[in-house]
């Protein structure tokens, strides 16, 4: 559950020594690049989550939050979650509607990680938006929640469930969208 | 599992090199040595678009490691002791839970990273060499289902004692300790928030000392009274402080016992006193903190010694008299000083957080006290009002969480 700091930065320095190999691996080979791609990995291994908490709850809603990081050179998309925790998982991100309010709905295509860069989900924003808790979340549990990409591989994360009384405009929101779609 | 003085002194010692090479610079060899020495560190910093003189708030102590810090840490400017009550609801698996997410955030926070779910993120940037210490009362290794220390318990009632509830006993301490008091606050705000739903806060005390870069590292700290307090501790990274502070029995192996005692001073009643007086009541010279037969700080004090007319040097009555013990009678300890806001018809309402770390209450620290409290000429201007203690669990290393060998069957060792 600890994730230290110095292995984060770490990280972010190592994707950024990638970059810079790709850039040269790049200009090394020139006219080469038009030839066969080579084998794409799948996107489930090249993304990791850091700093990822689901809020405590005893209603019936919740949400997953953390830093996805993309280390591959391609932009890849997450296209479903779903977790033992909740009936029903929505990947959800935050727009200005006509009226000018800050509201949630279900990203269409889903969320997209460009090629060497991360997403940021955190209240108020993107977010894994978990309905229908099979229980309580309580602080301190934990709860496992498994990414699809478009190429159909996924990637699991286990996160920390934490206390917080923000986050909460989300909810409000997601009854109206939870009544209109389903 | 370094030892945590060592870590922050090889801290501190790299950036008070740095100073005295650009000061010595700067001030005696002129401009092209100035520039040469400029050139060197920045050389030394290519890739860091930092100034070159590290600021104090990057500094950080190891969280993880054999012993929790904030122990054998060089005593921090500000320190903050929170006592909470368990919730009746906080069963052995809420404890285990409550403990993991402590854990998580001070292992962050001390590192100078936001915590999980931190709404204020920017305040975790500036560590200053945080520490978070937890503390078991007795009623929490109960709700463990283990075997309390002997000393786990309150201290005996003392004659001198006027302890009030509000600043008494408690199931967790947390001591959290830097150089700033807004990481202090910070941080003391997002284990709090996080404790919530495990247990109410009992008690809170704030103490200081001297602001950071105020005195030399390791300067013994002074008290309100004007005293040096401090000067017979045993030193981090020595096996007297080793033998003195760490248990090492059953799950609180690699831990110890702390005694947190409010000790109200009345500065009124002190300003009545003479500066000899003020000597003869503790036995050493306000000036150095020297033993009254000494001329340095460090003397060791001759308590047979006579003066012309026969009576004792350090007298009958002095604190440094009584409080001397046999050798099993060592204590380690890292006070702070309080300064609230006064009652009505005073103008302080001033005293001592003491703060205690021993392997053994019973036998190191009671026995002391009970002499001091049947005669030390101090009790005159000083009134405990509160007293707790606590078990300081080991520290754990990454993955792990505070509490673990208490909580954790496979880790779980024989009681204590």
């Amino acid at each position: 559950m600890n994730t230290a700091p110095s292995l984060h930065s770490t990280k972010k320095n190592l994707s950024r020594l990638t970059a810079l190999v790709a850039v040269s691996l790049l200009a090394l080979t020139g006219c080469a690049t038009t030839e066969a791609p080579a084998e794409v990995a799948p996107a489930g291994e090249s993304v990791t989550i850091a700093d990822a908490w689901v809020k405590a709850t005893d209603e019936d809603m919740s949400a997953a939050f953390g830093t996805l990081t993309n280390s591959s050179s391609d932009e890849v998309t997450i296209v479903s979650a779903e977790t033992d925790a909740a009936g029903m998982v929505e990947l959800h991100e935050t727009v200005e509607n006509e009226a000018g309010e800050m509201i949630m709905r279900e990203i269409e295509g889903g969320f997209s990680i460009p090629a060497d860069g991360s997403l940021l989900l955190e209240p108020g924003a993107n977010h894994i938006m978990l309905m229908g808790l099979t229980g309580a979340l309580v602080a301190g549990d934990e709860v496992t929640v498994t990414l699809t990409f478009s190429d159909d591989s996924t990637y699991e994360f286990t996160a920390p469930v934490k206390d917080y009384s923000g986050a909460n405009e989300n909810y409000e929101e997601s009854d109206d969208h939870e009544g209109m779609d389903h | 599992m370094r030892a945590r003085t060592e870590g922050a002194r090889s801290d501190r010692s790299g950036s008070t090199r740095r100073q005295f090479l650009l000061g010595g610079a700067v001030a005696g060899v002129g401009a092209v040595a100035a520039i040469g020495v400029d050139y060197a560190l920045n050389r030394q910093d290519a890739d860091a678009t930092t100034p070159s003189v590290p600021m104090n708030g990057e500094e950080t102590v190891p969280f993880f490691g054999a012993h929790q810090a904030g122990i054998d840490t060089a005593a921090q400017a500000h320190g903050l002791f929170l006592a909470l009550d368990l919730l009746d609801t906080t069963d052995r698996e809420g404890l285990t839970r409550l403990l993991r997410i402590l854990t998580d955030d001070a292992a962050r926070l001390t590192q100078g990273t936001a915590a999980l779910a931190d709404s204020e993120p920017e305040l975790a940037l500036a560590p200053a060499r945080l520490t978070v210490t937890f503390g078991f009362g007795p009623r929490l290794v109960a709700r463990a289902a283990a075997t309390a220390p002997s000393w786990l318990a309150p201290l005996p009632a003392f004659s001198i004692d006027q302890l009030q509830p509000e600043f008494s006993d408690g199931d967790l301490l947390l001591q959290i300790a830097a150089d700033d008091p807004l990481t202090v606050a910070h941080a003391a705000r997002m284990l709090l928030k996080d404790a919530r739903s495990f247990a109410t806060l009992r008690w809170s005390q704030q103490g200081f000392r001297r602001a950071y870069g105020t005195e030399r590292p390791g300067t013994t700290m002074r008290n309100l009274f004007g005293q040096v307090d401090g000067t017979a501790n045993p030193q981090p990274g020595t096996s007297e402080f080793d033998s003195v502070v760490w248990a090492s029995d059953g799950w609180l192996a690699g831990g110890t016992g702390v005694v947190v005692r409010r000790i109200r001073m009345d500065l009124d009643k002190w300003d009545r006193l003479d500066r000899s007086g003020r000597e003869a009541s503790v036995g050493r010279t306000m000036a150095n903190g020297a033993p009254l037969t000494g001329t340095k700080e460090f003397d060791e004090p001759d308590f047979d010694a006579t003066s012309a007319v026969g009576f004792p040097v350090i007298p009958q009555f002095a604190h440094i008299r009584r409080a001397r013990g046999d050798d099993g009678e060592k204590i380690f300890r890292r006070a702070y000083n309080y300064d609230e806001r006064p009652g009505s018809a005073s103008v302080s309402e001033s005293g001592l957080i003491f703060v205690s770390f021993q392997a053994d209450i019973d036998r190191q620290f009671t026995p002391m006290q009970q002499r001091l409290a049947e005669l030390d000429l101090l009790n005159e201007w000083t009134t405990p009002i509160g007293s707790a203690v606590f078990a300081i669990p080991p520290g754990c290393a990454e993955g792990g969480f505070i509490g673990e060998t208490l909580l954790d069957e496979t880790l779980r060792g024989g009681a204590s």
